[in-house]
């Protein structure tokens, strides 16, 4: 698809492209976009139009998801307490991809500081799905998987601490990756579990995710997590297809609490995938049914430490009269965060607690060793695993929103990647009625380029990425 | 003081390092307009990372090396989590579990004059706050300004054992540890709160209270020694002392509390997981091969090498910048002559004027103690040089000599009379070889009237003694 656009933009225009794509924005009734940079993006888009550039995404808009730190446009996390901020830096990826010629168009909404499954959590209120406007676009990138499926931005990035692309790649039909820890620079990205998240694309097409991945992928040295070696490429290999892929499907992740419609859906794509020339077997992840427990309690944990920032003193919100110190930030704090963000900073905050930290973060933290060494295991016999991305599909605005505990439950397959740290996709595979299902493909550390061409015969062979939202 | 128990943490600025702890901003802030210094990280920004400055870990593991630490296998950072002004990401990155340095010790002079073992239990390595400017006094303060450009500076956290019993011990053990960190060349003590001081303190059997932040080595001693006043008073009184943080008011010269163990910080430490493990082990050999002569071998050496009394060698290498003064001009006069000159009379003179060494030319000394051996000024001339040169700021020993007629009789015409005199008294000589020291002075006598006074006293006894000697 972009590669289309590409070529599209050079015989056209990128400016009329643009104008296009903002009126459709501001006529949405979506509520994904949060913040749009139409001057600046306009401004760039005529630029390429007088003298396109080389760049790998020379003239291609691009949405931003509201984590991102974008130099002289508002970074808030669609939370109150950071309205009004505006970073006098980019963040590493938007170093890239403006560095490759891509244009940036605006933020998207997402829960708050990606605290969410739904996008309901946000200051700007609930993103609806494109798929059906009463239903949530999953979350917490629930922006930035809606503008895409929505047709109000080619491409985006999006932030995955548990799952936070691919759940909303899942609920509204497209492609998500969150890669390997490590492999895309954190610098820029607004923490909210710092030993968990990576930046990842949210595109139409696996090739797509491909093309961002070789923009945004690499080492940078301000950040320190931030992997060696060599730039990989993700281009090249696709197409070269699967004969001979060995997939593990893991036993913990059907059953019980999956949707019929999905756990259908994700089989035909096994079958799929092995009509292609895979194999499958059967193989067991045993700690599985810890994992949303060690990862709450991590990502909590980690949280309340590096929301601990948010004080009204240099940036951001100020509300409220100014009283002695203690008086006056908590006021904002109490004002500025939502419910989801107060629960976690005060679980998390608990958990740290001394006499509680040996009991709940450290224990979390060797449950946390023991599901890495399951999948380390697993990769030992097979190349990849596949499993659903998201045990149902979207669910309605509002339902769950009051019930934090069986929306942590829905994370229950994408938190075990963010734990190991390892890479996985949502690609498109079925719809249950009308709303579309993911099918999660898993690979081994640093193995992006085994999960995208995996993704990409699946896609080669299917017509679900080709499905369009009829209600917009 | 048999009953005195003080244990001291030290926070030390590595400010010889160019830039902070975790960026790239400069840390020569002093003087410069407030937050002009500061960048994403060090401000904390949403979405800023950390990056460890690598030479300031080196740095850290040169001073544990030092102190005569144990350098631990591997090293981490934790996040200490509080709510300050002063902190902009709501957390400090220190470290916790394992240190960089653990279990080393500093020998020290104690109250009974005897080289005492203070032990250390650890060093570590953290990022500095920035700075509250309170308008007015701490507790009263209508509004307080904070200045970021101290945040991220590079701190080393040195914690004693509670091995100090007096306040005296305190700033003894105070100016060792100065004294090593400026060998090190680690640390440049010259620049306003480069090195802060909390201390705990106790009365045996009694609870013990921690005086925060104390600033200047004369303000450790004079709130230990409030502290242990105030804590006397209460036990007088059989009132407990209770376990508390006090704040010490450097304007009214007492400790406030600040808050009592109720209400303790709970800093949740936890491992920084923006930063990694560092492996240090096998950097220590090649730090360890950088490592200067420190204070006390070089004390034993100068002793040694240039024979000087032990106290003498002690006020010289008590400041590095002192001993390399005192070896420069020992290279090129008298090495005992030029120890009493700087240790007993430069040093007082720029005591007396709150100077450094560095006010001091190393070739006016040299050029002064050459002619004190030759004779060719007195004590006094020399003296009144000195002051010359450090009042004046201009001209050098020749010329002082010159303008202000201090040259002493002529060398020859000494040598000339002290022979002669020697020569006219054969009998206090005889004297003198049976025994008698007095006699000498009869001698010196003559010579001083065959100079008409203008040779210095001490210099012609010398010269006599040495004449009478060979005769």
């Amino acid at each position: 698809m972009l590669s289309e656009l590409k070529a599209k933009l050079l015989a056209e225009s990128c400016e009329e492209y643009l104008c296009r794509l903002f009126e459709r924005i501001e006529k949405s009734s979506l509520n994904a976009f949060t913040t749009l940079a139409k001057e600046s993006a306009l401004k760039e888009a005529r630029q390429f139009d007088k003298n396109p550039d080389q760049g790998l995404l020379a003239g291609v808009p691009i949405a931003i998801k509201e984590c991102i730190s974008t130099r002289g446009i508002e970074t808030n996390c669609s939370s109150k307490i950071l309205r009004g901020y505006i970073p006098p830096y980019d963040a590493h990826v938007i170093e890239r991809l403006k560095a490759e010629g891509a244009i940036i168009m605006g933020k998207t909404n997402m829960d708050e500081f990606a605290m969410g499954t739904s996008t309901e959590t946000s200051c700007f209120g609930p993103t609806k799905n494109p798929w059906d406007h009463t239903c949530v676009p999953g979350g917490s990138s629930g922006g930035s998987a809606a503008v895409v499926a929505g047709g109000e931005a080619p491409c985006s990035l999006g932030s995955d601490t548990g799952g936070s692309v691919r759940c909303p790649a899942s609920f509204c039909g497209i492609v998500g990756l969150k890669p390997t820890y490590g492999l895309i620079s954190r610098f820029g990205l607004v923490a909210y579990a710092n030993s968990l998240e990576q930046i990842g694309p949210l595109t139409h097409t696996v090739e797509d995710t491909a093309l961002l991945m070789e923009v945004i992928s690499g080492h940078d040295k301000r950040d320190s997590t931030s992997a060696k070696g060599e730039r990989r490429s993700y281009l090249p290999g696709l197409g070269e297809g699967i004969s001979g892929l060995k997939i593990g499907i893991p036993k913990e992740y059907f059953g019980e609490g999956v949707n019929k419609d999905v756990e259908k859906a994700v089989w035909d794509g096994i079958h799929t995938l092995e009509s292609q020339g895979a194999s499958w077997q059967e193989i067991s992840l045993p700690h599985t049914r810890y994992a949303l427990a060690a990862y709450y309690v991590i990502a909590m944990s980690e949280a309340s430490s590096n929301l601990a920032r948010f004080d009204g003193l240099r940036y951001g919100s100020r509300m409220g009269e100014d009283k002695d110190w203690h008086t006056t930030f908590s006021a904002i704090r109490a004002q500025g965060f939502g419910p989801e963000v107060k629960r976690r900073i005060m679980l998390g905050t608990y958990a740290l607690s001394a006499g509680y930290y040996g009991r709940y973060y450290l224990k979390a933290l060797k449950v946390r060793t023991l599901i890495k060494e399951d999948f380390l295991r697993a990769f030992k016999e097979v190349d990849l695993l596949a499993s659903p991305t998201m045990p149902i599909p979207a669910f309605k605005i509002g339902e769950r929103i009051n019930d934090p505990l069986s929306l942590y439950m829905a994370d229950v397959f994408t938190v075990p990647i963010n734990l190991a740290g390892v890479p996985a996709i949502s690609v498109p595979c079925g719809f249950a009625g009308h709303l579309p299902i993911g099918l999660q493909l898993i690979g081994p550390h640093f193995g992006e380029a085994a999960v995208l061409r995996a993704a990409q015969a699946f896609e080669a062979a299917t017509p679900f990425h080709e499905a369009k939202p009829e209600v917009i | 003081m048999e009953d005195v128990i003080i244990g001291l943490e030290i926070h030390v600025q590595l400010n010889r390092l160019q830039s902070k702890m975790f960026c790239g901003c400069s840390t020569a802030y002093h003087n410069s307009p407030p937050n002009s210094h500061t960048c994403p990280v060090c401000l904390g920004l949403p979405g800023s990372l950390p990056v460890i400055n690598k030479k300031a870990v080196e740095y850290g593991i040169k001073v544990g090396l030092a102190l005569s630490c144990k350098i631990e296998e591997e090293t981490l950072f934790y996040r200490k989590n509080y709510y300050y002004p002063d902190l902009p990401k709501g957390f400090q990155i220190s470290q916790y579990d394992y240190p960089l340095a653990t279990q080393g010790h500093i020998m020290i002079l104690g109250d009974d004059d005897k080289e005492r073992n203070i032990r250390i239990n650890r060093a570590h390595m953290e990022e500095d706050p920035g700075r509250l400017v309170h308008a007015g006094t701490i507790d009263k303060a209508k509004y307080t300004m904070v200045d970021y450009n101290r945040c991220g500076m590079p701190l080393l956290e040195v914690v004693t054992e509670p091995d100090l019993s007096s306040p005296k011990e305190a700033r003894a053990f105070l100016d060792k540890l100065k004294s090593i960190l400026e060998y090190l060349d680690v640390f440049d003590g010259s620049q306003e709160g480069s090195m802060r001081v909390d201390a705990n303190i106790s009365l045996k059997g009694g609870d013990r209270s921690e005086v925060k932040n104390i600033s200047g080595f004369k303000g450790v001693e004079k709130a230990l020694s409030y502290e242990i006043t105030r804590q006397r008073n209460l036990a007088r009184r059989n009132i407990k002392v209770v376990q508390e943080t006090r704040h010490f008011d450097e304007l009214r010269k007492i400790t406030v509390s600040i808050r009592s163990k109720v209400g303790a910080h709970d800093y949740r430490y936890y491992p920084e997981a923006d930063l990694t493990v560092m492996r240090i082990a096998s950097w220590v050999p090649a730090i360890k091969a950088t490592l200067p002569e420190l204070p006390d071998a070089k004390r034993e050496r100068f002793v040694k090498q240039y024979g000087l009394a032990d106290d003498h060698a002690k006020s010289l290498t008590s400041e590095i910048r002192v001993a390399n003064f005192y070896e420069a001009v020992a290279a090129k006069a008298a090495p005992k002559l030029a120890a009493v000159w700087i240790a007993d009379v430069l040093k007082g003179e720029l005591n007396y004027r709150d100077l450094s060494i560095e006010s001091f030319s190393e070739k006016h000394m040299t050029e002064i103690v050459q002619m004190l051996e030759k004779a060719k000024i007195t004590e006094n001339g020399a003296v009144q040089i000195i002051r010359e040169l450090l009042d004046k700021k201009e001209g050098s020993p020749q010329e002082i000599v010159q303008s202000k007629g201090l040259g002493k009789a002529e060398d020859d015409a000494v040598q000339k009379a002290v022979k002669e005199a020697v020569a006219e008294s054969a009998a206090a000589v005889a004297d003198y070889k049976a025994g008698s020291e007095r006699a000498l002075n009869f001698i010196v006598g003559l010579v001083m009237k065959k100079t008409r006074g203008k040779a210095s006293a001490g210099e012609v006894h010398r010269l006599v003694k040495e004449e009478v000697e060979k005769a």
